[in-house]
């Protein structure tokens, strides 16, 4: 056999950027104590020092196992996390501070529940890189990961265990645990997807007709996203989650794009999207609602366009650079360190931070693309790609809604929210995508199983 | 802390944000021009700089076969007339050749004529399509009488 090439697994990279990820973060935590007058309290050096350790552990995990994985998405993400527990504990210090003025008992900080949920999803992060030592091996249970998928999906609406928190019903509690099924319901899906498109595809791709230059796919193809719509639109009317339904009718249709590469799919899946959204918006007093507070949110500052006002409001006062980590007034606004995070983190850090953080989720996506264009099976290819539009197409619906781009929908943003299963299904998926790297990058060794010793490694 | 100090501080925050997110592109920068890294996509029919060498076609001989013959595997024996029509391989049991064993994909790889020679192109299957004993990642010009492999099955164009 040729020498193989020697590939640099550039695993100090990787290193290199987690270190200035933490140092950030350090240097983060020490201008909240600072401005805020709170010191640091010794509790937070331990805080600091577990997070550190954390991302060493993760660090030699991808070394051992998934030494040519990109060296560039485990630092992004780590930095994302640390961002969102500075900005948590720093939502922390201010609750406590109000709870401190009205004289009621103060509420428990939750940047320890954080950082437990964090520990928790590098435990399952280096599980899976440990036990997945090959990605392909998911599509074995396409079918059975759509079924759970699905199953997550709905969990909500079980009785008992299904519960309704502001309006929607997204959370599922069982022995005093509460989780958003969703969350991992998105990854399940998208293994779904990967696995029955890449069989599908070509019949998939085929032509009927040309109207108007779009290529019209043969209307008995239509089924599978006949049937995707109608889950979505389900979700919608039944959960009354409109973030959920988005991602996943989106992530359907930017898959079936990418699997047969006909743009049809997009206007077809743009045209269906129109319809459901009109018909929701006739239907569902909801969804009306969430539409005229964002065509006027400052119309109903003191009602439902509350939060939005209090967010814009909040995004003025960053403005350019930013009031400052500790020195503006982020608890505001309702669900500052969940859904509203992005616009907590924009008056401390001015749009200056916010584009920092923009990048960081680009470079991601970008890295997950990479990915499936490198990864060497359809399979691979498909699902990573999947994975990466999830980022994005969350990152877009949560930016967008409190922004007032879009009208808002209740989804978390990915890393930074407060919120363990999110948390956790995120680093899911970036362990996914590592995994799939390493696999692309990996100098390659045949696995081919061929009992005859003709069949030789010409390295091209 | 003086109102100095915490916006030096503040400024040192987001200077430091954004050393991060130019280093992270400044790796990327060298990331892309890792040879092993850049592979031609799927469909997209690029040329990358040609991989390898192509098993050479011998000058003078005509190129031009009649039929396909499988030569080893459990088709072994069966002769495809090529008459101009795209022959496809795979797992999936709509392929012209159905390759029924597990070293193969769904869509392996298809050939077809094009420019008045016969091609094969490798439809990202898993374990590659070899022509000759080169995996091919670009569509091939078939030489006659040397054997193309997929999965267990191998193949030749005769004439």
């Amino acid at each position: 056999m040729t020498a193989l090439r020697r590939q640099p697994t550039r695993r100090w990279v990787e290193l290199m950027l987690l270190v200035f990820a933490w140092g950030l973060g350090v240097l983060g935590t020490l201008q909240v104590g600072a401005a805020t007058g709170e010191g640091t309290p010794s509790r937070l050096w331990i805080t600091v020092a577990v997070v550190g350790g954390l991302a060493l552990l993760m660090h030699v995990a991808v070394s051992i196992w998934a030494r040519y994985a990109d060296p560039i998405l485990l630092p992004v993400a780590t930095l994302l996390t640390i961002l969102g527990l500075i900005m948590i504990y720093r939502i922390d210090v201010a609750t406590a501070r109000r709870a401190e003025l009205n004289d009621s008992p103060l509420p428990t900080p939750d940047v320890y529940a954080q950082l437990t949920w964090f520990a928790i999803a590098v435990i399952l992060f280096i599980a899976l890189l440990v036990l997945l030592p090959d990605h392909r091996r998911l599509q074995r249970y396409t079918y059975t990961f759509g079924l759970i998928g699905l199953v997550l999906l709905v969990l909500p609406l079980a009785p008992v265990i299904g519960t309704t928190v502001n309006g929607a019903t997204l959370w599922v509690r069982v022995a005093g645990f509460s989780f958003q099924p969703a969350e991992m319901a998105k990854i399940f899906l998208t293994i779904f997807f990967a696995g029955y498109l890449v069989v599908t595809r070509d019949s998939l791709a085929l032509v009927r007709t040309k109207v108007l230059g779009i290529d019209l796919p043969r209307l008995k193809d239509l089924g599978p996203i006949l049937i995707a719509w109608l889950v979505s639109l389900g979700v919608l009317v039944f959960e009354r989650d409109l973030g959920t339904s988005l991602l996943f009718f989106g992530l359907f249709v930017s898959m079936l794009y990418i699997a047969t590469q006909r743009r049809s799919w997009l206007f077809i899946g743009g045209v269906l999207f129109l319809a459901g959204a009109y018909a929701a918006y006739q239907l569902f007093s909801h969804v009306q609602s969430r539409v005229t507070i964002w065509l006027d949110p400052f119309a109903y500052s003191d009602a439902g366009g509350y939060q939005i006002v209090q967010s814009l409001y909040g995004l003025a006062n960053g403005g350019m650079l930013g009031a400052g980590l500790g020195q503006g007034f982020p608890n505001l606004v309702p669900f500052a360190n969940t859904d509203f995070i992005f616009s907590a983190l924009g008056e401390e850090l001015g749009v200056t931070g916010l584009f920092a953080i923009l990048m960081l989720y680009a470079l991601l996506v970008e890295r997950g693309f990479r990915t499936a264009v490198t990864v060497r099976d359809g399979f691979g290819q498909l699902l990573a790609a999947g994975l990466s539009i999830t980022f994005a197409l969350q990152v877009f619906v949560i930016v967008g809604g409190v922004t007032g781009l879009i009208p808002l929908t209740g989804l978390t943003t990915p890393f930074l929210s407060y919120g363990g299963s999110s948390l956790i299904a995120n680093w899911i998926i970036v362990a996914l995508l590592l995994r799939m790297s390493d696999r692309a990058r990996r100098p390659e060794v045949p696995v081919i199983a061929m009992d005859e010793a003709a069949t030789q490694v010409v390295r091209l | 802390m003086s109102e100095l100090a915490l916006t030096l501080l503040r400024f040192a925050f987001l200077g430091l944000l954004w050393v991060f997110v130019l280093i992270t592109v400044w790796a990327l920068r060298r990331d892309l021009r890792m040879p092993a890294d850049v592979r031609p996509e799927r469909t997209t029919r690029t040329r990358a700089p040609k991989p390898a060498k192509p098993p050479r076609v011998p000058r003078g001989k005509k190129v031009k076969g009649t039929r396909l013959v499988i030569t080893e595997g459990p088709l072994t024996g069966t002769e495809i007339p090529l008459d101009g029509a795209q022959i496809t391989l795979g797992r999936a049991p709509d392929s012209t050749i159905v390759v029924d064993d597990d070293y193969a994909s769904s869509r392996h790889a298809r050939i077809y004529e094009s420019e008045g020679v016969w091609m094969v192109e490798d439809l990202g299957s898993t374990n590659g399509t070899w022509l000759a004993r080169a995996r091919i990642t670009t569509p091939a010009v078939i030489p006659l009488n040397i054997s193309i492999r997929v999965g267990r099955t191998t193949l030749q164009m005769q004439k």
